[in-house]
C-alpha cells in the first residue's frame, strides 16, 4: 500500500498579473504565493480593486497570468507561456467557477443550464439532468427547473450558477461573491454544500466575498492588499 | 443538448421574421428562374406543338419563327412524296391585334388543315377544328370561351375548343384556324403593296395560296436527315429539323433574355449572400457575451462553431422553404407562365447551403476570437 504524499492542488509561485503598459500599467496582481490543499475552503478577502477576482481568473485559466508559475493539481499549467493546449478541457474537467454575474445562458432555461457541462463532459443525457435536478433542489432552487435566467431573481440565479459550477464534481472551486445576493440561511446552505464538495471530493474550495455572515466557515482567510496576499488568518 | 436550436426558440419571433425576409428574396431568385424557364417553355411550346420532325421553309430563311417564310400552298404535297415521310401539314403563323369586348388582344393566329400535322397538341375544353371555316380553337390565356364568337379580320369566328399554355414566344395566346381561314386572314392583314404583289400569284378565292411553312414525320426506321437532305434539292425550300428549328429558337429569341435573367439572377444571389453574411455576423454579435460564457464553462470550439453554422443553416432552409412555397402559390398569378422545376429549386437549395455555410464563416472567424474574459464584465 502506497501513501500519496500530499500535494497542493492549486500552487501559485510569485505569480503575478499586470494590464497595460507604460503610463496605463496597472498591476493587478504582484508576485503572490499560494498554495491550496484538497478538502480546504479558503476566503479571500479585500478591498475592492485589490485584485481578488484577478488572481482567480489567473487559477481558472481565464486569463493569462504575466509572470510567475501556476501548477494545477501537480500539473505545470502557466510558466512562461501556457503549457496545455486544451484549456477549455480543464477548466470543463477540473475547475467550477462561479462567476461574479452568475453568466447563466440566457436562451436555455435552468436545468440545462446546469446539465449543459455535464452533457460537454460526455456524461448521459438521463444522468445529466438527473444530477442537474438532485443539485437544484439541495440548493432549493428545484421549483424554477424550466424557467428562463431571465426571470430568476439575483439569488436564485446565484444558487443556479453555483449547481453549474459543482456539477461536473471539479476539484478546484472558486467562487466569486457566491452568497451576495442571498440571505443568511440559503448562504448557510451554500457554505455547507461547498464544504461538504471540498470533504467529499477533496477538492480545494476558493470564496472571494465581502460578506461577514460566512467569515467563520473557512479555514483560511488570505487578505489582498494592492495586489499582494497581505496576511494568511484562520479561524 | 442542441445549443442552436434553444437560442432560435429564445428569440423565436426575431428568428422567424428575418427567415421570412430572406423567404421573400430567395423567392425573387427563384420566380427569376421560373421566368426564365416560362419564357423558354413558351418559346418552344408553339414549335413542339406540332410534333413535327421536319420543318420546310423558304429557302434562305430560318422562318416561320425567327424570319419571315413564305412557300406555295403544294409544297406540302411534294414533301408527302418524299421516300419515308408519313405524315405532313401545311402551317401558316400570324401575329395580329383583335378586340374582344372592348379589349385588344394580342394573338398568334396558327393555320393548319385539320386532320393534318399542325393542330394544337391537347384540348383542354370543347373540341377540335371540325368544320372547313370560321372556327377556332383558342388558348385559355386569351379569355374566350367555348362557343364564343369573336372577329377577325372581318370575319366572325366560333370558338370550338381551348387549350392550355400555347403561347408564341412573345406571350401571345395562340388561336388555330383552319389553313384556308387564316391565308385570308393572312391576306387581309398584310400591307397593300405585298397584297398587290402577292395577288399576281396563284389566287383561290381572292387570297393566294401561300404558306409560311410545311411540317412532316418521318418512318420510324427512316433516316430524318435523308429527306431534310431531299427536301433541300428543291431550290426554293429550305429545310431543317426539329432539333434545329428548336436551337434557332432558343437562340434567337431566348438567347438574350436568358443573359439578361441569367446575370439579373447572378445579382440576386450575391446580394442574399452578403445579406446572409450579414445576418449571421450581427446574430453572433448578439451573442458575443454567451459565446464567451461557454468558453468559459469549457465548451470546445465545435459546439460554438456548431451553434453558428445550425443556425445559419436553419435561417437559409426556411428562408428558401418560405420563398419557395411563395412562390409555388402564387407563380399562376403572374401575367407570363413561371415554370418551378423541381430541379431549380433543387440547385438553389444547394446554393442556399452553400452561401449560408460561407455566410457563416464571418460569423465563426468572430466567435472563435472572443476572449472568454469578456463575459466577465457585469
Ligand atoms: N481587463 C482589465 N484591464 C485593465 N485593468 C484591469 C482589468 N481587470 C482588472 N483590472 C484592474 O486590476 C485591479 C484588480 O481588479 P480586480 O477585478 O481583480 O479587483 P477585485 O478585488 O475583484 O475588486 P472587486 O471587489 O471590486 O470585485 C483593478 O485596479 C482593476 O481596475
Ligand atoms: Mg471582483
Amino acid at each position: 500500500m502506497t501513501i500519496d504524499t500530499p500535494r497542493p492542488l492549486v500552487e501559485c509561485r510569485a505569480l503575478a498579473k499586470h494590464f497595460g503598459e507604460g503610463e496605463t500599467r496597472v498591476d493587478a496582481l504582484r508576485a503572490v504565493d499560494l498554495e491550496l490543499w484538497p478538502g480546504e475552503v479558503v476566503g479571500l478577502l479585500g478591498p475592492s480593486g485589490s485584485g481578488k477576482t484577478t488572481l482567480l481568473n489567473l487559477i481558472g485559466c481565464i486569463v493569462e497570468p504575466s509572470a510567475g508559475t501556476l501548477c494545477l493539481d501537480g500539473e505545470t499549467v502557466w510558466e512562461g507561456k501556457w503549457l496545455r493546449p486544451d484549456l477549455r478541457r480543464l477548466r470543463l474537467e477540473k475547475i467550477g467557477f462561479i462567476f461574479q454575474f452568475h453568466n447563466l445562458l440566457p436562451f436555455l432555461d435552468v436545468s440545462e443550464n446546469v446539465a449543459l457541462v455535464l452533457d460537454m463532459a460526455g456524461v448521459a443525457r438521463a444522468d445529466t439532468f438527473a444530477r442537474a435536478h438532485e443539485l437544484l433542489d439541495y440548493l432549493e432552487v428545484g421549483h424554477r427547473k424550466t424557467a428562463k435566467p431571465s426571470s430568476l431573481s439575483g439569488g436564485e440565479a446565484q444558487r443556479v450558477a453555483i449547481a453549474r459550477a459543482l456539477a461536473n464534481r471539479p476539484r478546484i472551486i472558486l467562487a466569486d461573491e457566491p452568497t451576495a445576493a442571498l440571505d443568511g440561511e440559503r448562504a448557510g446552505i451554500v457554505m455547507n454544500l461547498l464544504r461538504k464538495v471540498a470533504v467529499e471530493h477533496s477538492a480545494t474550495v476558493v470564496v472571494v466575498t465581502h460578506d461577514e455572515k460566512i467569515w467563520n466557515r473557512f479555514d483560511r482567510i488570505f487578505h489582498l492588499r494592492d495586489g499582494r496576499i497581505a496576511s494568511i488568518g484562520t479561524l | 443538448m442542441n445549443l442552436a436550436l434553444r437560442d432560435i426558440r429564445h428569440h423565436l419571433g426575431r428568428f422567424l421574421m428575418t427567415a421570412v425576409g430572406l423567404g421573400l428574396l430567395l423567392g425573387v431568385v427563384l420566380s427569376m428562374i421560373g421566368i426564365y424557364r416560362g419564357l423558354v417553355a413558351d418559346a418552344l411550346g408553339l414549335v413542339r406543338a406540332p410534333g413535327a420532325e421536319i420543318w420546310v421553309v423558304e429557302t434562305g430563311t430560318r422562318g416561320p419563327f425567327a424570319e419571315g417564310s413564305r412557300i406555295p400552298g403544294d409544297t406540302r404535297e411534294s414533301i408527302a412524296r418524299l421516300a419515308g415521310v408519313t405524315e405532313t401539314g401545311s402551317m401558316t403563323f400570324q401575329s395580329l391585334e383583335a378586340t374582344h369586348r372592348d379589349r385588344k388582344l394580342r394573338l398568334q393566329v396558327v393555320g393548319y388543315e385539320p386532320g393534318r400535322l399542325g393542330g394544337p397538341p391537347a384540348i383542354a375544353e370543347g373540341r377540335g377544328l371540325a368544320r372547313s371555316r370560321f372556327e377556332i380553337v383558342a388558348d385559355v390565356k386569351t379569355g374566350l370561351v367555348v362557343g364564343e364568337r369573336i372577329g377577325l379580320g372581318g370575319d366572325v369566328f366560333t370558338v370550338a375548343g381551348t387549350t392550355r399554355d400555347a403561347v408564341s414566344s412573345g406571350g401571345d395566346p395562340v388561336v388555330w384556324m383552319a389553313l384556308r381561314d387564316s391565308q385570308v386572314l393572312q391576306f387581309r392583314l398584310s400591307p397593300a403593296p405585298a397584297r398587290r404583289e402577292a395577288a399576281r400569284g396563284p389566287v383561290v378565292s381572292g387570297a393566294p395560296d401561300t404558306i409560311n411553312a410545311v411540317v412532316a414525320r418521318v418512318a420510324a426506321d427512316a433516316s430524318i436527315e435523308a429527306v431534310v437532305e431531299a427536301a433541300k434539292r428543291w431550290k426554293h425550300l429550305a429545310a431543317m429539323t426539329e432539333d434545329e428549328q428548336e436551337a434557332i429558337l432558343t437562340r434567337s429569341v431566348v438567347e438574350k433574355a436568358r443573359q439578361q435573367i441569367g446575370l439579373f439572377t447572378t445579382v440576386l444571389l450575391t446580394v442574399s449572400t452578403v445579406i446572409i453574411a450579414l445576418i449571421i455576423y450581427t446574430m453572433t454579435m448578439d451573442k458575443i457575451r454567451e459565446i464567451a460564457t461557454l468558453k468559459l464553462i469549457g465548451a470546445p470550439d465545435g459546439r460554438i462553431v456548431g451553434l453558428i453554422v445550425q443556425q445559419a443553416l436553419a435561417l437559409g432552409l426556411i428562408g428558401f422553404s418560405v420563398g419557395a412555397s411563395l412562390i409555388a402559390s402564387v407563380k399562376d398569378f403572374f401575367p407570363r407562365r413561371v415554370v418551378m422545376l423541381p430541379e431549380d429549386a433543387a440547385s438553389l437549395g444547394l446554393v442556399v447551403i452553400v452561401v449560408c455555410l460561407v455566410a457563416s464563416g464571418l460569423g465563426v472567424r468572430l466567435a472563435l476570437r472572443v476572449d472568454p474574459a469578456t463575459a466577465l464584465g457585469g
